[in-house]
């Protein structure tokens, strides 16, 4: 009886999460495996794939400069943009936790980019605002420095990509922000009893309380950082001279503009590879840096 | 120590108010630009005034470029958008309520999988996923951009109201159930009406993110009747070569037109979901 019982609950539990599982086998594991698949394969979406072993492999890691450019672009945009952001997110939640009037007005504003900095609107405004004639060239002649041709020039092309996601420190900065708020205030009176100063209290206390919400900013930021797309396929298209040419923005070429679905199969396994092991990093240093209460502290 | 305050307090409200400025100048400029004659977009361009307020752009950039105008790709991705919220919302709160209440076979290991999706790089499924819609006959079509919505959506909404409904007192369920409710109409009854403020943050960032996208309409929509307004802003700025860019910034800025509207009703739910479960 208990048994017929938990066998139509179990029923009853696949057919309400049914949608999922669907979407799941057909939309998740069934092309993961197609994917491995078709990465030995040469693939043009026309013909039937070809296995050809691990060609694909073999090409990619030794016979394709502009994978190691577009690999090298990618590791350079996410290592700068990435502490930059988060900088920049831990200072003003900082700054915004000072219990002042008018916080929430500002945490809105400053939170407004996060929200639509992705768009295609805000990738056309970038083009305008970074072009020759465009606002920043014309506010440095007005302070007396000379202006460039930002988008054009192989040197500056990256940086104003990695200015734009910069600017969009809004999210990291109110998770820090409600990391902040959870810090209890005993700690920094008994800091303050014990005649710390506010270096000292930033370094003891604010830190290492806080390093589970920066773990969390750090791993999110750096995945999505390699998954940058829209805004290089926009403002740059990958140039000048392939400057900003970014792995997912290459891999979507050679899929999708000259057709290499097995070799583009091939580059998505080897960008899994490498998130997955500066993610394996990241966790594996976390334990030396990242402090968790309930283990009642190190 | 009452005059040390008051300075502190000008130097914070001066450098908040400063950067804060900064911060929301792309966007200011976008608008304001939006009004300007294009001898000013570039020759006067930093400023943030128009010397002469030029509406015409609006009514120029509507009319979009070609055969195709910014009613279509408004229509479009109005379409995709409403659809993909509907679906997120239906499907991602039933099978969240499965995975939070009801004990099945394999039930850790399923969770465990919906985890790792949380994390998987889209370009893993890109290809082979683009492939399947491309034997199905899908591409060309709203299917692939709406129905991945109707089969969970993002991962990511169904952790979150999984999470939710943890909160929710068991008591209420099991009083239904004496009651004569079966599971759905526990969910039906009982859990959705009380999932409300996380379906608003669910809607909310499923409608952002949906009418932001760019990739899965680029790949998948060919003919420009089907475009959404990511594509057609796309197709204005190519076609136009920089020779039309008031209009073009007419059409930017309307484009996040709706964003705007829901951020100000409703960015005390998106900040507490980016506080709570550190969305995007």
């Amino acid at each position: 009886m208990e048994r017929k019982k938990a066998l139509k609950e179990s029923l009853t539990g696949y057919a309400i999460i049914s949608p999922w599982l669907i979407g799941f086998f057909f939309l998740i594991l069934g092309p993961i495996v197609a994917s491995f698949y078709l990465s030995f394969t040469d693939y043009d979406l026309l013909s039937s794939p070809n296995w050809i072993g691990f060609d694909n492999y073999i090409n990619i890691l030794t016979n394709d400069p502009r994978f190691r450019q577009s690999l090298t672009v990618t590791l350079i945009f996410v290592f700068v943009s990435t502490p930059l952001k988060l900088i920049f997110a831990l200072a003003l939640a900082m700054l915004f936790n000072t219990g002042r009037k008018g916080t929430g007005f500002f945490t809105t504003i400053y939170y407004i980019p996060s929200i639509i900095g992705g768009s295609v609107a805000i990738a056309v405004v970038w083009r305008i605002i970074f072009g020759r004639n465009g606002a920043i060239n014309d506010i440095l002649t007005t302070l007396g420095l000379e202006g460039m041709n930002w988008i054009g020039n192989p040197d500056t092309a990256l940086t104003v990509l990695i200015l734009l996601v910069v600017w969009q420190f809004g999210s990291p900065m109110i998770i820090f922000l409600a990391g902040l708020r959870q810090i209890p205030t005993e700690l920094y009176e008994a800091a303050s009893v014990d005649g710390a100063n506010k270096l000292q209290t930033f370094f003891k206390i604010t830190i290492p309380m806080l390093t589970p919400v920066i773990f969390f900013n750090l791993i999110m930021q750096t995945i999505g950082g390699f998954m940058i797309f829209t805004q290089a396929y926009l403002i740059t298209q990958g140039g000048p001279m392939d400057s900003t040419l970014f792995y997912a923005l290459y891999l979507y070429e050679t899929a999708f503009e000259y057709l290499r679905m097995g070799y583009a199969s091939a580059m998505a396994w080897i960008l899994l590879l490498i998130i997955a092991a500066i993610t394996l990093l990241l966790f594996k240093s976390s334990s030396r840096w990242v402090f968790y209460e309930s283990e009642g502290g190190r | 120590m009452k005059k040390k305050r008051t300075l502190s307090d000008i130097v914070y409200y001066t450098f908040v108010i400063l950067f804060g400025f900064v911060m929301i100048y792309p966007i200011l400029w976008m608008v304001m630009s939006s009004l300007k004659p294009e001898t000013e977009i570039f020759g006067n361009a930093a400023s943030l005034l128009p010397g002469e307020w030029q509406w015409g752009n609006y009514s120029r950039g509507w009319e979009g470029f070609g055969r195709t105008g910014f009613d279509v790709y408004f229509r479009n991705s109005a379409i995709v958008t409403g659809l993909v919220v509907i679906g997120t919302v239906c499907s991602a709160s039933l099978v969240a309520y499965g995975f939070a209440r009801i004990n099945f076979k394999f039930k850790a290991v399923l969770f465990a999988c919906l985890m790792a999706t949380v994390m998987l790089p889209v370009q893993i499924t890109l290809i082979p996923q683009y492939i399947l819609f491309h034997n199905v006959g899908w591409v060309n079509t709203f299917y692939p951009l709406v129905v991945p919505a109707f089969l969970g959506g993002q991962p990511f909404f169904i952790f979150l109201l999984i999470q939710f409904i943890r909160g929710i007192p068991r008591e209420l369920d099991e009083a239904a159930i004496i009651d004569g409710c079966n599971k759905f109409g526990v969910f039906y009854r009982i859990i959705l009406p009380l999932l409300k403020p996380a379906l608003v943050t669910v809607v909310i960032f499923a409608f952002m993110w949906t009418w932001d996208d760019f990739l899965a309409p680029l790949i998948y929509l060919n003919s420009a009747n089907l475009h959404t307004v990511t594509l057609g802003l796309r197709n204005f700025m190519d076609a136009d070569g920089g020779t039309n860019w008031g209009p073009l910034l007419a059409m930017s800025s309307l484009s996040l037109f709706p964003q705007f509207i829901l951020f100000a009703f409703f960015q005390k739910y998106l900040v507490q979901g980016i506080a709570t479960t550190g969305l995007k």
